[in-house]
């Protein structure tokens, strides 16, 4: 002991994870979001225990049925089930949705990273390409994108998670360029830390918090960009079941005037996944803002 | 431009006694201004010019200077965290600007730095156990329950209790923070550290016991001391020897005893006028120096210093001349070409300067 340990540390504030989720506890969008997802996440993966009827059943004598109790959402025109089309569809749209934007995430932030790392050419490089991708009109990018292979659940994914790593990039590139500067990540270099190690332990860490939120706000697009392509075909092929293609079957006149549950029912389904994530978003970015949580933890602390 | 200083032997500038452990010549750091919509470069900052020194194994080589002079960026490129624009760097017979990769990692092992801002040096989401420990994983002095032990042991060295090892820098205080940057730099067991205003960031009763602790540890530990500051009073503590900045460059360089009782400098004078008395009632004289630091974008001709220079005999060769540095008395080493080498009769003996009781006017 060469100097006297002096005095105890201050009085450990609660961590500020835990701040994280009590903080969304009370807030009703995280709530209504968290429901939906886990909603839609058990439709999905219980599908076939939730209906007996197989969705790509073709019944051409039970065409149009009005909901009812044998057919709750109705049948569309091809006398399928289209509850158990919706509970099939959603399987499509969530793993596609998930897929594409992990691909995003991956893609646009490791490219995010070495951007804001390295600066100089690698960044002129990458955010010019960025540029390029963000200035196509994105569902022209993805229709000829798709158009140019078969398409197929994976060449779908693959298409929308590649137009979706511009905006991660730039978000990440942006913190990055913050982080870099702080002088911890310059003492990690003193001790001889390598650019990778650097990255993982002391820069991504920093930047997790946005990716989070811009991940969750990002499936939602990914839901309605394959929404979006399976209306016009070029998504997953019939006659396995998608919502977007629901909606695309049902677009003609007169179904929709004389049996409008055929497209309202896919419709509402759309809506209310992209506005799950959308909400749980919406909740995680105002959770994670410093300035809310300071307000927060201020309220809760007064006596 | 080539002064006399980088044309001497090397040698010359340590304390004389020893081989030095490190050595500075000519060390340059220009930064580039960049400007206009192409973001081209529409001139460059000089931060540090031709500086040259030694550091011998064991003391304590104090650099000061006011914001802006060039004391950090001079202690960054010595470490290579900022590569320098020109000069050399020889470490331990090593030549550092020649590493590359692998081996400058390496080499890292043997000089350290502790930062000056305890609070953002340190990662908000790392412990302070595992921010001690990450040199001793990089460069696999220890692992396991081994480097578990190494970090419980460099904490308490450094006056921490071995179990906040697993607690978060923000449940600590600025000095508390300063013994975690400490002992993260003694982990990789260097040789050589570069203190960068160590205890400006904090309370001038911590300042203290952190100042006592890098002492103590100079002693058990046979380091050496790269020390940047301002604060002169603890300068004239802890220091061996004394460089003295002026908008990049060396000005004034002596052990601390002579630079303190007989400074040459005009602005070594003015310097140390401005240390605080702890008598707020003492007489005293401060010598207050005109206008600011010129831009180091935009540096003066001749003398950097000769726009706020009070001596007496200034006169038009300053504006032109680049002073070299050189040596006046022994070991005493300055830029000003109105001093005679090789006499003891300076311009405005130090010794007088904290007790005289009439203003110096500074000359215009």
């Amino acid at each position: 002991m060469t100097a006297p340990a002096i005095t105890t540390p201050m009085p450990a504030p609660t961590p500020v994870r835990a701040t994280v989720v009590q903080v969304m506890q009370r807030d009703t969008r995280a709530i209504v979001g968290m429901v939906l997802i886990i909603a839609l996440v058990g439709a999905a993966i219980f599908a076939p225990l939730l209906t007996s009827y197989d969705p790509t059943a073709i019944d051409l004598g039970q065409q149009l049925l009005r909901p009812s109790r044998l057919h709750w959402l109705g049948t569309d025109i091809q006398g399928r089930d289209i509850l158990a089309r919706l509970l099939f569809g959603a399987r499509i749209s969530l793993s596609v949705g998930l897929g594409a934007q992990t691909l995003a995430l991956l893609v646009g932030g490791t490219l995010g990273l070495a951007s804001g790392f390295y600066g100089r050419w690698v960044d002129e490089l990458v955010m010019r390409i960025a540029d390029v991708t963000l200035a196509f009109p994105t569902l022209l990018l993805l229709i000829a994108m798709v158009a140019a292979f078969q398409p197929s659940i994976t060449v779908v994914t693959i298409t929308i998670g590649i137009v979706g790593w511009a905006g991660v990039a730039r978000l990440v590139r942006g913190q990055v360029m913050v982080v870099r500067g702080l002088e911890y990540v310059q003492a990690a270099r003193a001790p001889g830390g390598s650019d990778v190690r650097i990255l993982l332990r002391h820069v991504l860490p920093a930047v997790t918090a946005p990716l989070v939120i811009v991940g969750t706000l990002g499936i939602a697009a990914a839901i309605m960009a394959e929404s979006s392509l399976s209306f016009l075909g070029l998504g997953v092929q019939p006659p396995t079941p998608s919502w977007g293609g629901m909606i695309a079957d049902a677009r003609d006149l007169s179904q929709l005037r004389r049996a409008p549950w055929t497209s309202v029912a896919p419709g509402l389904t759309i809506g209310c996944a992209v506005l799950a994530f959308n909400l749980l978003g919406d909740a995680l970015r105002d959770a994670t803002d410093p300035r809310q949580l300071t307000r927060r933890l201020a309220r809760q602390t007064q006596p | 431009m080539n002064t006399v200083v980088s044309s001497r032997p090397t040698g010359g500038l340590g304390d004389g006694a020893t081989d030095p452990l490190l050595s500075v010549r000519g060390l340059s750091k220009t930064f580039p201004i960049r400007g206009g919509i192409l973001n081209r470069v529409t001139g460059s900052v000089r931060a540090v010019t031709d500086v040259s020194f030694d550091v011998a194994a064991g003391e304590t080589l104090a650099v000061v200077g006011e914001s802006g002079c060039g004391k950090t960026t001079t202690g960054r490129c010595i470490l290579r965290l900022i590569e320098p624009t020109a000069g050399s760097v020889t470490f331990d017979g090593v030549d550092l600007l020649s590493l590359r990769g692998a081996a400058l990692r390496a080499m890292r092992r043997h000089i350290q730095l502790v930062f000056q801002d305890p609070y953002a040096s340190l990662n908000p989401r790392m412990t302070i156990g595992d921010t001690v420990k990450e040199g001793l994983t990089i460069h696999k002095l220890a692992e396991g329950a081994a480097a578990d032990r190494r970090v419980q042991s460099l904490m308490e060295e450094v006056g921490l209790r071995r179990e906040w090892a697993t607690r978060y820098p923000h449940e600590f205080s600025g000095g508390q923070r300063q013994r975690v940057g400490i002992a993260r730099a003694l982990a990789v067991e260097p040789k050589f550290i570069v203190l960068d205003e160590p205890v400006s960031a904090l309370d001038v009763s911590v300042q203290a016991q952190v100042i006592n602790l890098l002492q103590d540890l100079q002693r058990d530990r046979g380091l050496t001391y790269l020390f940047i500051a301002h604060d002169l009073g603890v300068v004239e503590h802890l220091a061996t020897r004394v460089v003295v900045m002026y908008l990049g460059r060396i000005v004034e360089m002596a052990t601390a005893d002579v630079l303190f009782s007989e400074p040459i400098m005009p602005y070594t004078q003015a310097l140390l006028s401005a240390i605080p008395l702890p008598d707020p009632l003492a007489p005293r004289d401060r010598i207050v120096l005109d206008g600011d630091p010129p831009s180091p974008a935009d540096p003066p001709s001749g003398c950097v210093f000769h726009p706020r220079c009070f001596h007496p005999d200034k006169d038009v060769a300053c504006t032109q001349v680049i002073p070299p540095l050189e040596e006046k008395g022994p070991g005493h080493w300055a830029a000003c070409i109105k001093q005679p080498a090789g006499t003891s009769d300076f311009f405005l003996p130090a010794a007088a300067l904290r007790s005289r009781r009439t203003a110096v006017s500074p000359a215009t």
